[in-house]
């Protein structure tokens, strides 16, 4: 190591400090956005958590509001209940629909798929992966939402929790499909063949030896994929009917996600003269950091065994 | 029917729902595919490229050239963090440091890219008054690529065999000479596939940019700040919801160009993919 140091120095220091950049980026992420947010976290108190009503005052009154040491508009008042449920429900019912979904793709692709068509259906689960968000967005507006809205909700509204509920289980299918595809094919065949030997079918084989002697590899796929649909910003947007200090009372009812939220109020919150309306979404943003950062931790916790072969997630 | 027989049906049965959900992604992938190009060749015309955007349509220029710039500009930016940290984390870094760095790279690479765009807000268009940018907008899709060049280079730089560093070290070079003479072409294609995958995720990316590179009717400047840039994925979002045939065209249209962007370097990373794979079985 010593000697290493005296002939290298250059290279070893300048790609050193890359790394502790690459390392220190998270935190310094976090740190950033406590300090940003924190007269809005004090402003807003457990509100924020409790509170249905998104409102950044009335800017032509007389006077401001002071609480917790610091000043927004009169009226104000930030609670993200709405979002954080709608951010919540929404990943959840997609994550209900799209991990048995992946399981099936995943174990056709294994097992039933001849050789020679992999690299095609394998082709397949990546350009599925990166298709960009907005164009999953333009074809949830056009195609989705219209057709919930004629023949499934009773309101003829199709914008809502449903809409959001299945374009993110399609944005999260290829990529669970990759990751336990990976862990799957990693897995070696002896416990199919030995399976197989005590007259199982290839079926029971499958579902009832491989699966369970990887599902830890299969429950960090699946915080992974929910972590990124918790994340999940434009496709959503475009179809979750973007709503405002209310709950949703059905499956087609309009709902709002955190990240939908900071891009759709960007442009009400740069009018709020107090600026704690820009503040409280940066408080926003701090909470989907927090909650996404425990998602991935966890995930990557548990898949630390697991070697980093996949490209997608 | 025996109750062997009924587990065979069964078995297949299930084989043949797992096959259909197959068939279900292939669909959901050429409906999409069909959807976006049905709409987007026809608004195609040679003007979109010479003709920036107005009101309510005009021509894609301005976007094209900012998402290409914003794109390069953070690809270049990760690559030298990317492949740097991978090269310390394989050549230097004793194991418990290379442990922790893979683990937050890992952590990184699942934050949401809204987040990086509203931290980047928070300190260079609002904390350094640089406004909306190209550099803002290029740094926050470096970040958000980062984890992806990272772990290609490491996968690559991981998998040159021992004994061709050994007998670069045993012919006496020092190991600066071993890294960029065996290690760095040995690692180049997997590195290279890493970067083509973060083109296509950088490419296809838009809620970073709306807070940081903001948007321009505008060809960009090439000023690094207080220059607003206009991308190719703003025109999809906001033209689709103008009440307008014309501003929907245009939004086809960035769809579709987008789709051909992202899909050509994606096949193009896979062909870098299928190289490397051939490679290690001969």
């Amino acid at each position: 190591m010593m000697q290493r140091v005296r002939t290298q120095p250059f290279l070893r220091l300048a790609t050193g400090a890359l790394a502790v950049a690459s390392f220190a980026l998270i935190f310094l992420m976090l740190l950033f956005l406590l300090a940003y947010a924190y007269p809005a976290i004090r402003f807003n108190g457990i509100g924020f958590l409790t509170s249905l009503t998104w409102n950044i005052g009335n800017q032509y009154a007389s006077g401001t509001v002071t609480r917790g040491g610091f000043t927004g508009q009169v009226g104000a008042s930030f609670g993200a209940l709405v979002f954080i449920c709608g951010t919540v429900l929404s990943s959840f019912l997609a994550m209900i629909a799209a991990v048995p979904f992946s399981l099936l793709v995943a174990i056709a692709i294994v097992y039933r798929v001849p050789p020679f068509l992999k690299p095609l259906t394998n082709a397949v689960v990546e350009l599925m992966a990166g298709v960009p968000s907005v164009i999953y967005g333009l074809w949830g507006m056009i195609v989705l939402v219209p057709f919930i809205g004629n023949k499934l909700s009773p309101s003829g509204n199709g914008n809502g929790l449903l809409a959001a509920t299945i374009i993110l289980a399609l944005m999260v299918v290829p990529i669970m499909v990759a990751t336990t595809r990976d862990v799957v094919q990693a897995q070696s065949t002896a416990i199919y063949e030995a399976s197989m030997a005590l007259g199982s079918t290839s079926w029971q084989a499958v579902t009832r030896a491989v699966l369970p002697s990887v599902r830890n590899g299969i429950a960090g796929s699946v915080l992974l994929a929910f972590g990124r649909a918790l994340g999940e910003t434009m496709a959503v947007l475009m179809v979750c009917g973007a709503a405002i200090n209310t709950l949703p009372q059905s499956i087609f009812s309009p709902i709002n996600t955190i990240a939908a939220v900071i891009v759709s109020q960007l442009e009400s919150a740069l009018t709020d003269a107090s600026g704690m309306a820009q503040r409280s979404l940066g408080e926003l943003a701090l909470a989907l950091f927090l909650i996404t950062l425990i998602v991935n931790g966890v995930a990557r916790v548990i898949l630390r065994g697991g070697d980093r072969t996949s490209m997608v997630a | 029917m025996s109750a062997r027989a009924i587990s065979r049906l069964s078995s297949h049965l299930w084989w043949g729902v797992s096959i259909g959900a197959l068939g279900v992604i292939i669909a959901v992938l050429l409906a999409i595919f069909v959807f976006v190009f049905a709409h987007g060749v026809a608004a195609l015309r040679p003007q979109l490229f010479t003709t920036v955007t107005t009101g309510i349509a005009g021509g894609l220029e301005n976007a094209i050239a900012g998402t290409l710039l914003l794109v390069s500009i953070g690809i270049v930016l990760a690559a030298i963090v990317g492949i740097g940290t991978a090269l310390w984390v394989v050549e230097y870094a004793p194991v418990w440091a290379a442990r922790a760095v893979r683990y937050m790279i890992d952590v990184l690479a699942g934050v949401p890219s809204i987040v990086v765009g509203y931290f980047l807000y928070v300190a260079l268009v609002e904390g350094l008054g640089w406004g909306f940018s190209l550099i803002a907008g290029a740094f926050s899709l470096a970040i958000f690529v980062l984890p992806y060049v990272e772990r290609a280079a490491d996968i690559a730089l991981t998998s040159v065999p021992t004994h061709l560093r050994e007998g670069s070290v045993a012919l006496g070079a020092r190991q600066a000479v071993t890294i960029f003479s065996i290690d760095l072409p040995y690692a180049m294609p997997g590195i290279l596939t890493g970067l083509l995958v973060a083109v296509g995720i950088g490419l296809g990316e838009t809620a970073p940019l709306i807070y940081t590179a903001g948007w321009s009717n505008y060809m960009p400047t090439l000023a690094p700040t207080h220059s607003p840039v206009g991308y190719l994925t703003y025109v999809v979002w906001t033209y689709i919801s103008q009440p307008f045939a014309a501003s929907h065209a245009l939004a086809y249209a960035a769809a579709t160009l987008l789709m051909l962007f992202v899909f050509a370097t994606n096949l193009f990373a896979r062909s870098f993919v299928e190289y490397r794979y051939n490679r290690g079985r001969r």
